[in-house]
């Protein structure tokens, strides 16, 4: 992994001190002296009530509306020294889509936004802004609250969106130079983006027969509606990328067949893969699902109108889903959604280690979810037709603090009980798409099955072959693998230009 | 979206489905599998690929109608379209010379064991076809996998073929003469659990091709796990052939009507939206 505790590059110092200077921007700060700013309080974004959204997949949050983004927006002191930007893992330029919006020009804000983050209307809902940009955030630091960025971020681009004025850029004139993106999630979407914007001819393959990977088969509609991905996708197709669905590259076709049929350049972004399980007794029963396997039924293939839809899921009654990241808050919040009287997050640690973004817990509980800490299933016991009924569980407590730096939970003796569950999702983590590594063995792989990169220009260690996203980390974040994709796309220009 | 080239019924209740997938068809080997899709609303499930032709660039399955997507696929003509058709998936076939090898097929696995036959004989095997029909009107495919065998017997419920037993016990007499170094079993899950128990204590290695409930086909989801020697295994990635003495059948029985309630009620509902008031 890269340096986490990188200085900030010259160039974004500059073109950030640039802005600062601008005539317009010292305009608004004299406008409203700091110490007013400070007294505003943080802006709520209006949400669906909990008793009443538990039961349906609209989104939960309705974003600011008009007035109350000009007021947040107001927070932001506009610092000389604007630590967010360090947050961010992109290093978007944070004052100034922030003083856009308060001079009004939402849509110059979402273009700002655009020049480092491609998607923006999906990092505002989905980023974990309270341990990135709004970690660090000065007016956190003055105040004890934060600007709320992401949801400012999110204001914007929808606004761009909804306003039907999304702005096109002018492609470059054609390079002649050939990309296979393989992989249609949110790293593999970036680097066509990117390069489509520099003139060169991008196809995307993508082994589903729906672009987004993560974002339309795993986060579910109550927390990013469809819709906007698509219109993501639209906007990419409009630049001129081409999608071929349904390819497994590594299948259908290989690396090799690809580079015959002419592509110069390859970005690998095919991200996690193979589920974990627990390896306990019993896990094959009837109602375990992955949580990539029970959010694909729901999310992708809409076993939520089934009959309508023909892919069947099981709606439990009693649902307990195992980890306490994003992917098991999603889970948890699908089950209940579906009819669950109960659904539990049953997670092996304490509160306070897990991964999950501060919203989603916060929304979970609202919708009531139960929490089960300090707690890891041992095995199941199924029925007569071997469906699950009932899992055994062990206490645990926290011990010594592991490589990862998180207390290790261990094992209290004596402490079983027994749960009675009709349906449990693991949700404890997947492990790197295995496909392309296995088909094309010049490609260098690690230990866990990432692809291995050069970290300043997301080179594999095949001439041309880049990579990005869950499939070099292991299961990360939507802007992790857009901030790879970034550098992948700018090393692949690199080289594209280079090649004659 | 793929294009239907030929749709048709071979016997009652099987079909043969020849679609147009230039690429896939470049790639296939026997042994392996397509996932598709036959329509916006359908779920995605696999067939075996069951002959191929990479000039013409098509690919065949033979399917049964069991339920609302192979009903669907059923009423197809050349010309429609499904959204989604991708492959080849799977490991391939271990196609080697190991002497003598038994084919014993049965279902739509008459049409799915025929590429590994093919290859079996092109690598220098003595082929030995096992089809078992349950009268005589099902039988097809005899002269594609006639042409392909060195021995080919049909065991029919109506006595009408070779014999009238189930193919277990055929397998089990002919085991008794000829000495055989694989058996290859393609077809219904229980055809292809007998078969594994017949050969189980003669300790004659028998390969079987697994068809547990998919999903997405790319080892993604987990959907399709199976037990094999205790250990988990994903169907869609590590198999689907797997060696038929490891593999945990009571648990694949099981996993297989996981969905058995939501399967009648999708097939009721899809009948009464095509087929409404008859
Ligand atoms: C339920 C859930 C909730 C999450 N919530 C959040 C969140 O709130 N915030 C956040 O930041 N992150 C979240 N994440 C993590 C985030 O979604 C991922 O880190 C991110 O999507 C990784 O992007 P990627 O482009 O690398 O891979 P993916 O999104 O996994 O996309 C990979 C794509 O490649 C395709 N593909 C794979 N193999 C092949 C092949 N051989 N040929 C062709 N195509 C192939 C796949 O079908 C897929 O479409 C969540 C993840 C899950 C599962
Ligand atoms: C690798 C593999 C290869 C196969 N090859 C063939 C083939 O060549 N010809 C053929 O006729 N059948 C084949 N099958 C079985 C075929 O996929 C199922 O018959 C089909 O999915 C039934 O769908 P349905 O909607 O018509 O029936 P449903 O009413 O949905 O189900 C009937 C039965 O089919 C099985 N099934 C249901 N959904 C799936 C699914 N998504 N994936 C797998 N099985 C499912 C279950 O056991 C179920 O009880 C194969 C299965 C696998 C895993
Ligand atoms: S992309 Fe994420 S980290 Fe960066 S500013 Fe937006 S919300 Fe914050
Ligand atoms: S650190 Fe906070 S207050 Fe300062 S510029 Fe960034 S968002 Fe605005
Ligand atoms: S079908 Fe999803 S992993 Fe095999």
């Amino acid at each position: 992994m890269p340096d986490k505790t990188k200085q900030m590059p010259p160039e974004l110092k500059a073109s950030l001190r640039a802005g600062f200077n601008e005539a317009w921007r010292k305009e608004l700060r004299k406008s409203l002296p700091v110490k007013e700013r400070m007294k505003i309080r943080r802006q709520k974004m209006p949400e669906r009530k909990p008793d009443l959204r538990n039961k349906h997949f609209k989104e939960v949050n309705f974003g600011l509306a008009v007035k109350n983004a000009l007021k947040e927006a107001q927070r932001c002191l506009d610092c000389a020294n604007p630590m967010c930007v360090m947050g961010c893992p992109v290093g978007i330029d944070i004052p100034a889509f922030i003083k856009l919006i308060e001079a009004g020009r939402f849509n110059d804000s979402a273009r700002k936004l655009k020049e480092t983050n491609s998607l923006p209307s999906i990092c505002g809902r989905v980023c974990p802004q309270e341990s990135q940009c709004e970690a660090v955030c000065n007016l956190k630091k003055a105040t004890g609250v934060s600007v709320a960025i992401g949801n400012l971020e999110r204001f914007a681009a929808d606004f761009e969106r909804d306003s039907g004025k999304v702005f096109i850029p002018k492609a470059l004139p054609p390079t002649g130079k050939k990309v296979a993106i393989i992989g249609a999630g949110p790293a593999g979407l970036t680097v066509a983006g990117e390069l489509v914007k520099k003139g060169h001819k991008v196809t995307v393959f993508e082994a589903l027969h729906v672009a987004g990977g993560v974002l339309v088969y795993g986060i579910p509609e109550f927390r990013l509606p469809n819709k906007i991905l698509r219109a993501e996708v639209e906007y990419l197709k409009r630049l001129g990328v081409k999608f071929e669905m349904n390819i497994v590259v590594g299948k259908t076709v290989s690396l090799k067949d690809l580079k015959s049929d002419g592509y110069d350049a390859f970005f690998i972004g095919t991200g996690a893969g193979l589920p974990h399980f627990m390896n306990i007794p019993g896990e094959n029963l009837i109602g375990i699902y992955s949580a990539n396997e029970y959010l694909t039924r729901v999310n992708l293939m809409r076993a939520v109108d089934f009959p309508e839809y023909d892919t069947p899921v099981f709606k439990g009654k009693r649902a307990a889903v195992l980890g306490g990241g994003n992917v098991a808050m999603d889970s948890a919040r699908t089950a209940k959604r579906l009819g669950a009287e109960m659904s539990a997050i049953v997670y092996r640690r304490s509160r306070v280690e897990m991964p999950a973004r501060a919203e989603e817990v916060h929304h979970a509980e609202e919708e009531g979810i139960e929490f089960h800490f300090l707690t890891t299933p041992i095995r199941y016991f199924g029925d007569d037709k071997n469906r699950v009924k009932a899992m055994e569980c062990l206490r645990m407590r926290l011990g010594e603090p592991d490589s990862s730096g998180r207390r290790r939970p261990v094992p209290i003796k004596d402490s079983e009980f027994i749960m009675e569950v009709d349906l449990v999702i693991v949700a404890i983590g997947n492990s790197s798409n295995p496909l392309i590594g296995q088909t094309t063995p010049e490609l260098e792989v690690g230990k866990w099955g990432n692809v291995e990169v050069d970290w300043d220009t997301m080179a594999t260690n095949m001439e041309g072959v880049y990579a990005g996203g869950d499939i070099i980390r292991g299961g990360a974040t939507v802007i992790l693998a857009m901030g790879d994709a970034r550098i992948a796309a700018a090393g692949m220009h690199k080289y594209l230009s280079s090649k004659k | 979206m793929a294009k239907i080239i030929r749709r048709e019924r071979l016997v009652p209740n099987l079909h043969l489905l020849e679609i147009e997938a230039p690429q896939v068809a470049r790639k296939c080997k026997p042994g392996q599998f397509v996932i598709i899709m036959p329509d916006e609303r359908g779920e995605r499930i696999p067939l075996n690929i069951a002959d191929w032709d990479s000039e013409k660039g098509t690919v065949t399955s033979v399917f049964l109608v069991v339920g609302t997507s192979t009903q669907k696929l059923s009423i197809l003509r050349s010309g429609d379209e499904v959204p989604v058709y991708v492959g080849p998936l799977g490991k391939p076939a271990e196609i080697k010379k190991y002497g003598t090898v038994l084919c014993a097929g049965g279902c739509y696995g008459i049409g799915a064991v025929y590429p590994v036959a093919r290859a079996m004989k092109k690598a220098g095997n003595k082929v030995i076809s096992l089809i078992d029909v349950k009268a005589n009107y099902l039988l097809y495919w005899e002269d594609k996998l006639k042409a392909v065998s060195d021995e080919f017997f049909v065991s029919s419920r109506d006595s009408y073929y070779d014999c009238k037993e189930f193919i277990p016990k055929v397998l089990k007499e002919v085991v008794k003469t000829t000495k055989i170094d694989r058996v290859i079993s393609y077809g219904c899950t229980y055809l292809m659990y007998t078969c594994s128990e017949v050969t189980r204590p003669l300790g004659i290695k028998t390969i079987v091709s697994l068809n547990p409930i998919m999903l997405d086909g790319t080892g993604m989801c987990g959907a399709c796990r199976v037990s094999i020697d205790k250990k988990t295994k994903f169907a869609c990635v590590d198999g689907p052939d797997f060696d038929g003495h490891l593999v945990d059948w009571q648990e694949l029985f099981s996993r297989r009507k996981s969905y058995f309630d939501d399967e009648i009620q999708s097939l009721c509902y899809w009948e009464k939206e095509n087929f409404p008031k008859s």
